[in-house]
């Protein structure tokens, strides 16, 4: 795969968008070949990000959610997501296993810590009122090189 | 997304089917719950052998039912949790509130 090669993805931060954004994620990689558990891993990772731009960002109002995918040297590969939502007041305690944003017993507070498990790298940029940009990376055992 | 529910001796079987995620798991929850109103089970198994994909999602859903069933004296068991999934749910910490059963009828 030529390492020029990018995708930018753009839609409302609904929650049936979902699926759509970690399949089609994973449908621009799989030219590089990653395994059935790389590609697990990082469904699990987008689809854990962009919930939170849904619940948290937006409060479940309208919004856009913005992702960009792009092939970093040695076969690590790139996922941005981004929002232009509430922001995070404290990264650091939103990054806290079982804390959550949500007031809701549903959210178990452990989607950080889900991306953390399944991505080599998480960053999170996050301006209160401006919105949050989560930057995830992998490398993957295929021919991403 | 599915749910296939069935209650006999006082254990409801909910049969998982396809991905769990914030959006599909609301409608999944909802069936759930009308099925433990209705019959206040004493044990709920949650079949997840089906389930092609899971986020934390899943980790509420077993999080929020243990609180419903807690109260009524029921307990919960996931039933054919493997691989990924199975990490899934031991990083939600569901050991201490779930029993995990391997084996178990279709």
């Amino acid at each position: 795969m030529n390492r020029q090669n990018r995708l930018r993805l753009a839609f409302p931060a609904l929650s049936e968008n979902e699926a759509f954004a970690r399949v089609a994620v994973c449908a621009f990689l799989a030219p590089l070949d990653p395994t059935v558990e790389e590609i697990g891993d990082m469904k699990t990772a987008v689809s854990e990000a962009v919930t939170n731009c849904v619940v948290h960002a937006y409060k479940q109002q309208k919004g856009m959610v913005y992702i960009q995918v792009g092939l970093l040297k040695n076969g690590r590969v790139q996922i941005k997501i981004r929002d232009t939502g509430c922001g995070i007041e404290d990264v650091k305690k939103a990054m806290e296993p079982m804390y959550s944003g949500s007031d809701s017993p549903e959210r178990a507070g452990l989607g950080f810590s889900l991306m953390e498990t399944f991505m080599d790298k998480v960053r999170v940029r996050s301006a209160v009122g401006k919105g949050t940009t989560v930057t995830l990376e992998k490398k993957l055992s295929g021919k991403a090189g | 997304m599915a749910v296939r529910l069935n209650f006999e001796d006082g254990v409801l079987r909910a049969v998982l089917d396809g991905e769990i995620d914030h959006h599909s798991v609301q409608q999944m929850r909802r069936e759930i719950d009308d099925a433990i109103v209705r019959t206040s089970p004493k044990t709920l198994v949650l079949d997840v052998r089906r389930v092609s994909f899971m986020d934390s999602s899943g980790i509420g859903l077993v999080m929020g039912r243990y609180r419903l069933l807690h109260g009524m004296g029921g307990k919960i068991v996931i039933s054919g949790a493997a691989g990924k999934l199975e990490k899934i749910l031991r990083i939600g910490g569901l050991e201490k509130i779930a029993s995990f059963e391997k084996e178990g009828k279709e």
